[in-house]
Order: C-alpha cells, then sequence, then structure tokens
C-alpha cells in the first residue's frame, strides 16, 4: 500500500490544481495518475526562543557556546541570505530572534569587537530593507552599515584563501570571516540544500572558490542534490568546508522548518482536491477563476507579497556536521515521501516564487532552474521520473526579466542560449568573460544584481536533469521561443503534451504529478 | 584584446566641462585680464546654453573660445592645479575600482571626453594610464586660438572615433564595452558589443532599461 501522500488518481477524480507562475490552473490527469502530495506541516516549536537558548547551551559535539567566549576576542556572526526559505518567512524570522539572543550573550562576555556578515555568496546583496527585515530593526540599527554587511564575493580585498582541498580546490572566503577568532553561522534550514558545509563553500566564498563545484561536471554528478551522501555538489562543498574549519574556530546554529508554505487559510493548496470538504472546494474554485481573471500586475503584486508560514520545528547548534545530520535528518522526515518505482513522465507546475528571485519576476532561466535545479531533483534513491522519460512543465515562460537583479541573465539567455545549450562549451565559452564583465560586476557590488556567474551555475544546476530527460513540454507558455531556447517543446494543453510524451504510441504512461509547493522529495525505489 | 571606452563628464567625474574652464578663466595673469575674459564669456553663456540643448558639439565651440588668447605655457602650467582642485575632488571613488575592473579584464582604457587633452592627461595618469580620445586647442605662435582642432569630440563624432581607434589598436568591437551618462553618448554606446550606462540621465535609462544595457550608478559617495 502506497503512502497517503501518493494518490493514485481513478476515473472520477477531480482536476488537479497547479501553479503555473503567479496563476492556479487546473489540470485533467488521466487515471492511474500518481500525485505526490507534501506531507502535512509538522508541528513548530511553542517557543523558539527557548529553543535557540537551549540549543545553544546544550550544542551537539561541542562546548556551550559561553565557554568558547573570552572578552575582548573579534566575533563574526554570518547569517543565511533569503534565498532559502522560500517564499520569505513572515516576520519575526527565526535568524533575528538568534543573532538577539547571541549579541545579548556577546556583549554580556564583554565581546564588543563584533560582526554580522550576510552570506550571500554570488547572489544578490539585500538591500538595507531586506538586511532590517531579516535581522530586526533592533540589530540593524545598532549595527548598519560598519558592522552589518553583505559578503562581497568580487572583492579581493576582502578575500582570503584558507588553502586547497586534497583536490585542488581553492578554498577562499570572506576575510573578516577569516580573521575572526570566532564564527558563529546563523541559518535556516528548509531543504537538504541549506545548511552544512555551504556558508563557506559557497555564501562566503569567491566566485574562484565557487567554480570549484558550480560547474557541469560537478552538478551533473549530482544524484540528487537533494541527497548529501549522492550529490557531488555536497562532497565537494564538504570537503572545502574541512579546509576552512581547520582554520577557523566556528560554531553553528541551524534551525529547520516545517514546509507549511500556505498557513491555515491556504492550506487546502497543498492537499488532496478529491478530499477537499464543499466549502474548500468552493474557495478553491474561487483562487483558481480569481487568479486567471484578476489584472496581471494586481496578481503579481498579491501574490508577490505572500509570505510563507513556514514555523520553527528545531534549534540545533554546536559542530558544522554534526548539526547538519541532525538537521538532515528533521528535514527529511518532514519532506521525503516513499515512492515505489520511476515513472516515464513527470508533471510539475513551476510556482512564482523560486530562491533567486526574492522581489523579482522569475524569468525563464530561473524557470529553468526550478524545473531542472529544482524540481527533477526532488528525490532520494533514483530519480522519479525514468532515464530518456518526459518532464511536463506548466509555466508561461515570459520573456521578462528584472533588469536590476537578473541583468546577465538577460546576455546569457539571449546571446549565448541560442549558441549553445551545452554546458561544457558554455563554461570553456562564456563563463569567464561574463565574469570578468566590469559592467555586470558594478551592479553585482553596487546594486541588487546577482553575480556575472550566477546566471551560469544556473544553467549549470540543470545539467543532470538534461542527462538524464528525453524531453521537456511546457504547457501553457505564452511564446514558443523561450522554451525552445531553453532545449523544450511546447504544448498547447496537458492531452497534447501526454501525447507527444507517449511519442504517438497508444500504450499507457506511468504518470507522476509533483504537487508543488511546497517542496516534497520522492523517497524513490526501484522494483 | 577588447578595450573599455569612458565618458568623462558625469561618469567617472561629478564635475563638467565648464569647471576647468571656470579656473582657467579666473586665475589670469591679472585681475584685469580675469575680468574681461569672465565678461566675454558671461556674454557668450546665452548661447551657450543654447547651444548645450542642441547640439554639443557648437557647445564645446562656444566654450573653448573663451581661451582664445591664453598662452600655451600658462595652459600647461595650470593644468596640474585644475585637475588637483577642480577634477580629483569630483571623482567618483567607485570610478577608480571601475577602471581596475576592466583593467584586470585585460582590457586597454580609453577616455573619450570633450576635456582638453592637456588636462584629460592628467585624469589618464591618476587612473593608471589610459589613451586618450579629447578634444585639442588649435596654437598659433603658442598661443590658443580659440578653437578646436578637428575632429571636435562630441555626440556622434565621438562613435566615429571610438571605431577609428578600435580598428587602429587591433581591438573588436563586439567585445569593447563602452561607459556613459548621458542620451548624446547613445551612439557611442551603440557600436561596442558591451554598452552600459552609468549615472545615466533620465533618457538614457529609459533607453537603457529597453535594450537591457546594464545600468549603474558610482554618484553614490564622493572622494575627499
Amino acid at each position: 500500500m502506497s503512502h497517503p501522500c501518493l494518490v493514485t488518481l481513478d476515473p472520477g477524480s477531480a482536476p488537479r490544481v497547479l501553479f503555473s507562475g503567479d496563476r492556479l490552473v487546473e489540470v485533467d490527469l488521466p487515471a492511474g495518475t500518481r500525485v505526490l502530495y507534501p506531507r502535512p506541516p509538522e508541528p513548530g516549536l511553542a517557543d523558539v526562543d527557548a529553543a535557540i537558548r537551549r540549543a545553544i547551551a546544550r550544542p551537539e559535539n561541542s562546548a556551550p557556546l559561553v565557554e568558547r567566549l573570552r572578552p575582548g576576542m573579534r566575533v563574526t556572526v554570518t547569517v543565511s541570505d533569503l534565498s532559502s526559505p522560500f517564499p520569505s518567512v513572515r516576520l519575526p524570522d527565526v535568524r533575528q530572534r538568534a543573532l538577539e539572543i547571541l549579541l545579548r550573550l556577546l556583549a554580556d562576555h564583554g565581546i564588543d569587537d563584533i560582526a554580522i556578515v550576510v552570506a550571500t555568496g554570488l547572489r544578490r546583496h539585500l538591500s538595507p530593507d531586506e538586511l532590517r527585515r531579516l535581522v530586526g530593526p533592533r540589530v540593524f540599527s545598532a549595527h548598519w552599515p560598519e558592522r552589518l554587511y553583505n559578503h562581497d564575493a568580487a572583492d579581493p580585498d576582502a578575500l582570503v584563501v584558507l588553502g586547497e582541498t586534497e583536490y585542488g580546490e581553492i578554498v577562499e572566503v570572506n576575510r573578516r570571516v577569516a580573521e575572526s577568532d570566532l564564527v558563529v553561522q546563523v541559518g535556516v534550514m528548509a531543504s537538504p540544500l541549506d545548511g552544512g558545509h555551504a556558508p563557506f563553500g559557497l555564501g562566503l566564498s569567491s566566485y574562484r572558490s565557487a567554480r570549484a563545484h558550480q560547474n557541469p561536471t560537478v552538478l551533473g554528478r549530482c544524484h540528487s542534490m537533494m541527497d548529501p551522501a549522492a550529490s557531488g555538489l555536497h562532497t565537494c562543498l564538504e570537503r572545502m568546508g574541512r579546509v576552512a574549519l581547520g582554520a577557523i574556530e566556528v560554531f553553528t546554529l541551524l534551525a529547520t522548518t516545517n514546509n507549511d508554505a500556505f498557513g491555515d487559510r491556504l492550506r487546502l493548496l497543498a492537499k488532496n482536491e478529491d478530499d477537499l470538504p464543499d466549502r474548500e472546494r468552493l474557495l478553491l474554485q474561487g483562487l483558481v477563476q480569481g487568479s486567471g481573471r484578476l489584472p496581471g500586475a494586481l496578481r503579481k503584486g498579491l501574490v508577490g507579497n505572500l509570505h510563507a508560514h513556514y514555523a520553527v520545528t528545531s534549534v540545533l547548534a554546536g559542530e558544522t556536521e554534526a548539526v547538519f545530520a541532525k538537521a538532515l535528518e528533521r528535514v527529511n522526515r518532514q519532506l521525503l515521501v516513499p515512492v515505489d518505482g520511476q515513472a516515464d513522465v513527470l508533471v510539475a507546475g513551476i510556482p512564482h516564487a523560486g530562491p533567486y528571485n526574492v522581489g523579482a519576476f522569475l524569468n525563464p532561466l530561473l524557470v529553468q532552474h526550478m524545473a531542472e535545479g529544482v524540481l527533477f531533483n526532488a528525490y532520494r534513491g533514483v530519480p522519479l521520473v525514468r532515464k530518456g522519460g518526459t518532464l511536463i512543465l506548466l509555466h508561461p515562460c515570459t520573456d521578462k526579466f528584472d533588469h536590476a537583479q537578473h541583468s546577465a541573465y538577460i546576455d546569457f539567455v539571449h546571446q549565448i542560449l541560442p549558441e549553445t545549450r551545452d554546458g561544457l562549451e558554455i563554461q570553456r565559452r562564456y563563463e569567464q568573460k561574463f565574469a570578468e564583465n566590469p559592467a555586470f560586476l558594478e551592479m553585482y557590488q553596487r546594486g541588487q544584481s546577482y553575480h556575472p556567474a550566477h546566471p551560469f551555475f544556473v544553467w549549470y544546476g540543470g545539467e543532470a536533469a538534461r542527462q538524464h530527460l528525453g524531453q521537456v513540454i511546457v504547457v501553457g507558455a505564452d511564446n514558443e521561443y523561450v522554451p525552445r531556447r531553453l532545449g523544450y517543446q511546447t504544448a498547447p494543453n496537458m492531452a497534447e503534451a501526454l501525447y507527444r510524451a507517449r511519442g504517438g504510441q497508444a500504450h499507457g504512461l506511468d504518470i507522476l504529478c509533483l504537487h508543488t509547493p511546497p517542496l516534497a522529495l520522492g523517497d524513490t525505489t526501484t522494483p | 584584446m577588447a578595450a573599455s571606452y569612458f565618458d568623462v563628464d558625469g561618469t567617472l567625474v561629478a564635475g563638467n566641462l565648464i569647471d576647468p574652464t571656470l579656473f582657467y578663466l579666473l586665475n589670469q595673469a591679472n585681475p584685469v585680464r580675469t575680468f574681461q575674459r569672465l565678461s566675454r564669456a558671461v556674454a557668450k553663456a546665452p548661447a551657450m546654453a543654447m547651444a548645450e540643448l542642441l547640439d554639443r558639439r557648437t557647445f564645446n565651440e562656444l566654450l573653448y573660445s573663451t581661451y582664445e588668447g591664453m598662452t600655451e605655457d600658462r595652459l600647461f602650467l595650470l593644468a596640474d592645479e585644475v585637475f588637483e582642485s577642480r577634477i580629483r575632488p569630483t571623482l567618483y571613488p567607485a570610478a577608480l575600482e571601475l577602471v581596475q575592473k576592466s583593467r584586470a579584464a585585460g582590457h586597454e582604457i580609453v577616455l573619450v571626453s570633450g576635456i582638453l587633452d592637456f588636462i584629460l592627461r592628467k585624469l589618464g595618469d591618476h587612473l593608471g594610464g589610459c589613451a586618450l580620445i579629447c578634444n585639442r586647442l588649435e596654437m598659433k605662435n603658442r598661443i590658443a586660438t580659440g578653437k578646436l582642432l578637428k575632429p571636435v569630440v562630441a555626440g556622434p563624432e565621438k562613435a566615429r572615433l571610438l571605431r577609428q581607434h578600435a580598428r587602429a589598436n587591433g581591438h573588436d568591437l563586439d567585445e569593447c564595452y563602452a561607459f556613459s551618462d548621458s542620451y548624446s553618448d547613445v551612439p557611442m554606446l551603440s557600436v561596442v558589443g558591451h554598452p552600459a550606462a552609468v549615472n545615466p540621465d533620465r533618457r538614457l535609462r529609459l533607453l537603457a532599461r529597453a535594450y537591457s544595457w546594464p545600468t549603474f550608478t558610482l554618484s553614490d559617495a564622493r572622494a575627499s
């Protein structure tokens, strides 16, 4: 018997309601289709502040933080940025709570040489308003801008090489962090992609360092990215992180969250459509009709301002790897759903919100990232779809970009992809040139733009999917040239897409529909 | 090898062409001559204002006509002071970093400006050595005639000079960069593969957005 979150449709089943950008659409799927729903949200902690204090006092595989403090020492607190969890959480952010408790503790121990570095890596710098939102008004007003700032992966003066791994990967990190007596890492873990050694391998590193793992070779060896034990990315991050931990004193504080993206009122969006009571069924109908009829600007405004209701399920502190192992167990308990056997076709709606478009439009390259980087990788064990299978996406794939955030993305999609989609060739011919582009670098360092190498990394993130899948078909695209540029086909509706997936043959298909958000991971086994 | 072509006024420095000219007018050999030259310049001001709106080249010609009668040695002698007092303080600190980034990418650095050569050379040296495409005064018996030598560096002419420079130095224009703050420099920005709007005026900002040109500002802080 399959897990309750894996529902098999019968001929009388209602249409499934999936995201297609900022719209909700009804999709008719054939009887026999398996639909993978997220698990119900685990209960959140009643007193998060108490859990933070407790974790600090009783850490994993480490002396309590207070025993590692001495007056006059130089301490840097690093904080993960807004790329996770996504969509952004309602206030107060658990990172704000952790910072307030930590800073009070440091002050009580006579430590005043404190800096807070936001581990933005090659992602965009947070604006002052976003920083205030992340750390809270009290910490912001006391520390910004001299002692609270974004990491800059392109400023050679702000970076220092700590060493090399046995594979020759250079570990170059934030200078302030490297020159501190103690670094306290504060982060949130909503999926296996967060936490662990990610801050030193990515969030606090340089472009030179990040390209050790952000390349088509390593990212093509992730099976999957959501399974650290089978991920080339995590293996590399681990090697690099260990070099950093050999040179820097680190205390890690990590909060895990549940998957409550919608809160009580909209939780019906993550439920089996056949099990909804009449009132919720009517509301769902209203949401589908409303999202289709609202003017685009109003819809984007409403959807863009939705904040997730993720609750903190545990707070762990101490030695980085011990904390990560426990946090991973906790997160997997929320995300993993057993799936027996691979499908021929994977169907997924792509929502409006991803990790790299906070405050911006989900541009075509980010659609690719959500599809082939995030949702294809939503498994542990074997991929949800068989080798050579089909991925069917629902998204408009509008040719629209945020100029302030994704300037380099525009050139990537419209100048590079028409030439080639081969990751290795793109890396060889174009990456370095983009990474050194002075105009894009200025936009990264002085504005709110992603580093010019970031679109490359986002493309490489889909490498394993491109190697595995036979075809990708987009349903609901408002144009044909953007999907074609990404290497995708288009179909006017789901029936046509499934017909193409079948290759015109009459035989049945094993179809699996990923009902996200919130994220669910298939713990897939082969019979 | 590629090149980065930088407009100067408003792009790398906050000042404009009038500041150095005013410095020269105020620092004549004696107060009477200063008064005479200033009076003549003030008389031309309405025409200059009109020309600024209509044609950048005419503006440059009118502005530099106020140099008529100044000796070459005086112009050269005061160039250091002009740079130190009028240009360097208005240089955006971030401009230095932008130039360094271009140099680090292996680009030849070229300043393209209506500023006079003996002043712009000082800025070029300060930025670590740059090629110059700039205006030059006509001299007769080492005295400025008030006319500019052709070609006058302004507006669309910048684009032609930039192309000429790239051809002469073996630069592939598709690989070259150009940076400017002004809509009047759109011709210059359009001939390179990588145009960028820096501290753009409203019209350039709109155009840059329409054509997805990188846009950023260096004007948040000034050098002390």
